[in-house]
């Protein structure tokens, strides 16, 4: 771009010189104005593209590279490692029982050539101690599927009979939040034991656990969010009611299942001895119960009566209609941010560098550039969806948290979906920044975040700490994806002030507690939480806001207005 | 079954008015109504207007000629004709109505003087061999673009064509020709002439109600189906029988003859290389002929037709007997044929033109000094016919839209003779030449060298064609060598229908084809479409194609497929994998418009043009000269999930057709390869067969009733 309009420019300066022509009546009319210069679009864009200063030889950005290589490569492996499901044994008992496995069924329900964005992969990652739940059983995600995008929740059975975990539960649930949000179709692809019985007390009885799952499913249909579920294994007790609540629902005959309670309980109860086929079969569903719509013969039956049971939903697939249709890739290159980050987050991060590697042709409006420069606010697009970047460059001031809301006053005003990039250890402090409000200032700035209601999408960079987890759109306010890269840290403080501030209050320090608090605070521990959507590679930030963006902005869009709370003067 | 009939009332009808016998030639002009005796040679007078009773290529040929002559030319049309090239080819162009009005005589003879037409060009094939139908054209005072009509009965009449020539010195073939048809009379004729004979339609032509009985058992079967067909192609089915020649050729001689009493021959044709007794390749000068009998048949020809008071264009055919050298006459085809470019090739006349001159009373614009001339320097040309069917399928006529139509480049050496043009339809109701390639070179090595090389830049998709079995005809190192004979194909048949394996550049752009096909079709949904991966673990996935060689054969087995794994790595790029072989990277661009993938692999480059087609779920490739058709293996759930019955039980139809004659009934037990079903589809009878032995538990269709492709005609007791 930059260099198409130098080469512009140089051939404007070739064009002849016109000769002045003599009209003399013309020239003293306009003696007292001067002479609009045309400005070519190119040239005026050159305003706009962020330059980069990254020296690759230099050796900080070799180490720096390195560094987050070796993270990234570590964090692919674990990513390679969970995809493959549950053990191997499992794997081949369920590929003889003639079933797909689940990552092949997802491939083949979306339409070839699209991307599929999967959601927190790492879930329940270490979390169950002496127990190994990859990918908490269940791969979440969203796929286009005849043209619509969809939200897809699908079980792994290889992986502990795809029983529902605390982490399944939430991984279930997250997705549902996120096609509710959203307004993604949802497709269940089930083949699940149910609850976790071992696990009930964390699985059944809260607001946000077991039944959450079928209350979604009837909010979502109520607000017509399409919800169609294929059964492929059995669908036990509450498990039954994920087809049962379903708008649609098909079963593959010979291997799903739906049934309150399966035959040796049904023995139990009134001694009464069946067959899963005759108690709850595909055959017996489709024909007898109407529990099923559709009878498939197999998963690839099952799963092309799924997309032909889409491609029936009469769902809006038109695009953003703000999305600018000529967009191009960043001037910079997108591999360089492992060198511009690094692991060290004692260092400081370049937030320019890093925007000019994620938005369109490297070009970026940046809004209040002399202002509270810890904060980088300004419009850009990204894969031509016009979005409002906002970007730690540095501790939060008073003035940088003041222009911060009124950027996202502008964004709400303009519908415009906002970015956060989160590099943040917190708000300054100090009796200076005490004095000048910041107590206020951050507030204002918190306010404006949870009140914008247009799309919010936040990338933890690096830290993320603090009241500066408030005010750059953490967790807590709902921002429609949250990712994580490998070098994500968050944590209340950081562990070193943790441990001081412990000490100053006159508390015996447990030595262990500094290296727990560094656990605590790592991304996997996080990412196998669901403390994000998921952990991305620096280089695939921008296609994977690209994905998010579509998602919230194409397709069934909501039309919400924002309304402002009280801002403290 | 109304226009046999219908003509057999327009012959009956003329026959009243049939003149005296007269020894000298019967001429008509355009201009003059005067009685059909009158003999004086009228003054040439230009023709102004001619109606072309024809369709297809030919209509076009006649219209071509016409319009650079500045004669208006008037062109029919049946109903599915509507929009056929020949109908659109002028804009004096008249509905007929229903399919079989081309061969209604008194109609169109009506037509040509409502609308002012001083001639009509019958083309060949429908009226063009139909004295009664000439002669109705004198009478109207139309002049008929042909013999007189009295040429025409005297050699359509099979046995007074031979009584005729064996009077003129032309050797003829022994058999009998006589009027007593009674089957067990014929077939003692037969025991006298000694089998193998061949049994003829009278008034037959084209291989049509022509059948051959090897041996005594089967002569009464072969002699109904020859007579059936005969009655529905020609309205007649009286029969000849004669001595068939084991290793014949086929060669026939083009002669020209004026109303002032020249006749030259402009060379012989060699037509030997036929399918289901029609010529598929047709050669000038023959290979392989001496000089002196290559004299002989010209001057025998000319005899013939000097003998019957020729005038116009005929083809004189004899059958060459390769092992003596002898020839004898078989007939005379008293019309302009369909490989009449072949002569016009080594002639460089214009045929079409010439029956014009003919036609307006003028004399033939060459003597037989320097038509010799013009051959010798000429060299050799040669035609293949383009027909839509399936060679596998003992050459079922095929049908269908021409999904997709590239012609090689026109030269001086390549001429190309068509009906048809991409989108068109292939219909059941005619014949289904789509094409003649005419190709010439200054010998025949050469000649052949340049057929080859059109071949292959001859793309059609849609029906299955011959042209794949056109290129190994002319590849064939007995052909290339010029040993010629009519029953080269079957003779030949274990090279000719060799099964070669699929390239595995074929495989791997037909699976990359299908899938940008596939992307090309579907709006955008995802911003970054091409580039799968987002996040981790979400490497592309492959999608496996199992592609396999379709069978148009019910009964054959299903191939199995050949397993293609794509990967799209990014947008322009793919992984590809055949059968579990080691990946090859490949680089591919797909344009939809023309259809064209063009794939880049690490050791060369392919670009081929893919075309599916909706009708029968097959990819049609073209990639270096050959044609490959494809197909997707049905998927494992596709039988139970659609609930299809097992197709073993029933025979199907193999094309569309009609019912003529169901040889079976419920509860009969049947043996393999016992004839169940007779089918009519483009004029032509097939057999449907059984594929086994069993007992038939219904027939589906009876006589008469018309039939898709693949409807299930006969159904057999199953297994249980």
């Amino acid at each position: 771009m930059a260099s198409r309009s130098r080469a512009l420019a140089r051939s404007l300066r070739r064009l002849p010189q016109a000769p002045a022509r003599a009209q003399p009546s013309l020239s003293t009319k306009l003696q007292c104005r001067s002479v609009a210069t045309y400005t070519s679009p190119q040239q005026a864009n050159q305003i706009s593209v962020l330059q980069s200063t990254v020296d690759k030889n230099s050796s900080g950005f070799r180490e720096n590279a390195a560094a987050l290589g070796e993270l990234t490569q570590k964090i692919a492996e674990l990513h390679e490692k969970t995809s493959q499901g549950g053990p191997q044994k499992a794997r081949d008992k369920h590929i003889q029982r003639g079933k797909m496995l689940v990552r092949d069924r997802v491939t083949a329900l979306i339409d070839p050539g699209t991307s599929f964005l999967e959601l927190s992969a790492l879930a329940a990652h270490g979390v169950y101690d002496g127990e190994d739940v990859p990918a908490a059983g269940m791969v979440t995600g969203i796929g286009t599927v005849e043209g619509v995008m969809c939200m897809i929740v699908a079980n792994d059975s290889t992986v502990k009979g795809g029983t529902y975990y605390p982490m399944t539960v939430r991984k279930h649930l997250r997705a549902q939040e996120i096609a509710t949000q959203n307004r993604l179709p949802c497709i269940y692809l089930v083949d699940s034991g149910g609850a976790n019985l071992p696990h009930q007390a964390d699985v059944f009885p809260d607001r946000d656990h077991f039944g959450r799952i079928f209350y979604n499913q009837a909010r979502m249909s109520s607000q017509g969010i399409p919800q169609i579920s294929v059964v492929m294994g059995p669908c036990t007790a509450g498990g039954a009611y994920v087809p049962s609540m379903s708008d649609e629902s098909i079963i593959v005959q010979e291997q799903g299942t739906v049934f309150l309670a399966g035959p040796p309980l049904v023995k139990a109860a009134t001694g009464e001895e069946v067959s899963a086929e005759d108690l709850g079969g595909g055959k017996l569903h489709s024909e007898v119960s109407g529990v099923t719509d559709y009878l498939a013969v197999d998963d690839a039956h099952a799963l092309v009566l799924a997309r032909r049971c889409i491609s029936n939903l009469n769902y809006p697939t038109s695009n953003n209609v703000s999305r600018k249709e000529n967009w191009e890739e960043p001037i910079h290159d997108l591999t360089e941010l492992d060198g511009i980050v690094g692991t060290n987050l004692k260092q400081s991060i370049n937030m320019h560098e890093v925007i000019a590697r994620i938005v369109d042709g490297s070009e970026f409006s940046e809004f209040k550039p002399l202002y509270g420069s810890t904060l980088i606010t300004g419009f850009a697009t990204i894969y031509g969806h016009p979005v409002g970047i906002i970007a730690n460059n540095g501790i939060l001031f008073s003035e940088s948290s003041l222009k911060g809301a009124h950027f996202i006053q502008l964004c709400s005003k303009r519908n415009i979906p906002l970015v956060f990039l989160q590099n943040i250890s917190g708000f300054m402090v100090g009796q200076d920044a005490e004095k000048g409000g910041i107590a206020k200032n951050g507030a204002k700035l918190v306010t404006a975040v949870a009140c914008a209601d247009v799309p919010k999408f936040t990338v933890v960079v690096g830290s993320s700490a603090g009241a500066g987890n408030y005010g750059m759109c953490g967790r807590a306010y709902s921002p429609r994806f949250l990712w994580a890269w490998p070098t994500a840290k968050t944590s209340v403080m950081g562990p070193e002030q943790l441990s001081s501030v412990m000490e100053a209050v006159g508390r015996k320090v447990d030595p262990e507690l500094k290296a727990r608090i560094e656990r605590e605070s790592d991304v996997l521990f996080a990412t196998a939480r669901l403390w994000d959507d998921g952990v991305i590679p620096p280089s695939h930030t921008r296609r994977v806001l690209g994905m998010g963006l579509q998602a919230a902005m194409g397709g069934s869009v909501e039309d919400k207005k924002t309304e402002f709370g009280v801002f403290r003067m | 079954m109304s226009t046999p009939s219908k003509l057999r009332a327009l012959r009956g009808t003329t026959a009243a008015l049939q003149p005296k016998r007269n020894n000298t030639p019967i001429r008509y002009t355009s201009t003059t109504t005067s009685s059909p005796s009158t003999t004086t040679p009228h003054p040439t007078t230009s023709l102004r207007s001619i109606l072309i009773a024809n369709r297809g290529e030919i209509a076009l040929r006649v219209n071509r000629t016409a319009a650079q002559t500045g004669i208006r030319t008037t062109t029919l049309y049946t109903d599915p004709d509507a929009r056929a090239q020949h109908a659109l080819s002028s804009p004096f162009a008249i509905n007929l109505g229903s399919t079989d009005q081309y061969l209604n005589g008194a109609r169109i003879i009506q037509l040509a003087r409502d609308h002012g037409c001083e001639a009509i060009h019958p083309g060949y094939g429908f009226l063009s061999e139909n004295a009664g139908f000439a002669r109705a054209c004198a009478d109207a005072g139309v002049k008929f673009i042909g013999p007189p009509w009295r040429a025409i009965e005297d050699m359509g009449d099979k046995s007074r064509s031979k009584e005729i020539m064996l009077a003129a010195g032309v050797p003829c073939i022994p058999g009998y020709h006589g009027r007593e048809q009674e089957p067990g009379y014929l077939k003692e004729r037969a025991a006298e002439i000694g089998y193998p004979v061949l049994l003829k339609a009278v008034k037959g032509g084209g291989g049509k109600g022509m059948r051959i009985a090897m041996e005594e058992g089967e002569f009464e079967q072969q002699l109904e189906s020859a007579k059936s067909e005969a009655r529905s192609s020609f309205g007649d089915d009286v029969m000849l029988v004669e001595k068939y020649i084991t290793t014949p050729r086929h060669i026939e001689v083009q002669v020209f003859a004026d109303g002032h009493g020249s006749c030259v021959a402009l060379g012989e044709r060699d037509c030997s290389v036929q399918r289901r007794h029609q010529k598929i390749l047709e050669e000038s000068p023959a290979p392989n002929l001496e000089e002196s009998v290559r004299q002989d048949l010209w001057e025998k020809a000319r005899k013939a037709a000097l003998a019957v008071g020729y005038e116009g264009a005929g083809t004189v055919e004899f059958i060459f007997d390769n092992e003596t050298g002898e020839f004898f006459f078989m007939e005379m085809n008293t019309r302009l044929q369909v490989e009449h470019p072949v002569t016009e090739m080594v002639t460089g006349e214009d045929l079409v033109r010439w029956q014009i001159i003919v036609a307006e009373g003028g004399k033939l614009p060459l003597t037989q000094e320097q038509v010799e001339e013009r051959i010798k320097s000429r060299g050799h040309a040669i035609e293949a016919r383009i027909y839509a069917e399936d060679p596998s399928m003992n050459f079922m006529p095929s049908t269908g839209k021409l999904l997709h139509l590239r012609t090689p480049a026109l030269t001086e050496n390549v001429r190309i003779d068509a009906g048809f043009v991409e989108g068109d339809e292939v219909s059941s109701h005619y014949d289904p030449m789509i094409a003649k390639l005419i190709v010439s070179g200054p010998d025949r090595k050469s000649a052949l060298q340049n057929l080859v090389a059109a071949l292959e830049s001859y793309e059609i998709a849609g029906p299955t064609t011959n042209i794949e079995f056109l290129k190994r005809c002319s590849q064939s190192p007995a052909f290339v060598a010029g040993e010629v004979e009519t029953g080269y194909i079957q003779k030949h048949h274990d090279e000719l229908f060799a099964m070669h394996p699929i390239p595995d550049d074929v495989w791997s752009q037909a699976a990359i084809g299908l899938y940008e096909a596939d992307l090309a079709s579907r709006p955008e949904a995802s911003p970054h479409r091409p580039v799968q991966a987002v996040g981790f673990n979400t490497a592309p996935q492959p999608r496996a194609f199992n592609l396999l060689v379709p069978s148009t054969d019910p009964a054959a087995p299903a191939p199995t497929p050949t397993k293609v794994l794509v990967t799209k790595t990014s947008a322009d790029t793919f992984s590809v994998s055949i059968n579990d072989s080691p990946p090859t990277h490949i680089t591919s661009s797909y344009d939809p418009a023309s259809r064209v993938l063009t794939s880049f692999y690490p050791h060369t480059r392919a670009a081929t043009t893919l075309v599916r087609d909706p009708a029968s779920q097959t990819l049609t490739l073209f990639q270096r000269g050959a044609q490959y058709t494809l197909a997707l293996a049905p998927p494992a759930w596709h039988a139970k999930a659609l609930g299809s019955k097992d197709a073993a039980n029933s025979v199907r139809a193999p094309m569309p057709c009609k019912v003529l004659r169901v040889e079976v009934e419920a509860g009969q037990e049947v043996v393999k390869n016992q004839p169940l079903v007779v089918i009519e589809s483009m004029k032509m009878e097939t057999v449907i067969r059984s594929p086994a032995d069993g007992r038939v538990k219904r027939v589906v269709h009876g006589a008469g009733e018309m039939c898709k492709a693949g409807t299930a005609l006969v159904e057999f007791e199953g297994e249980e």
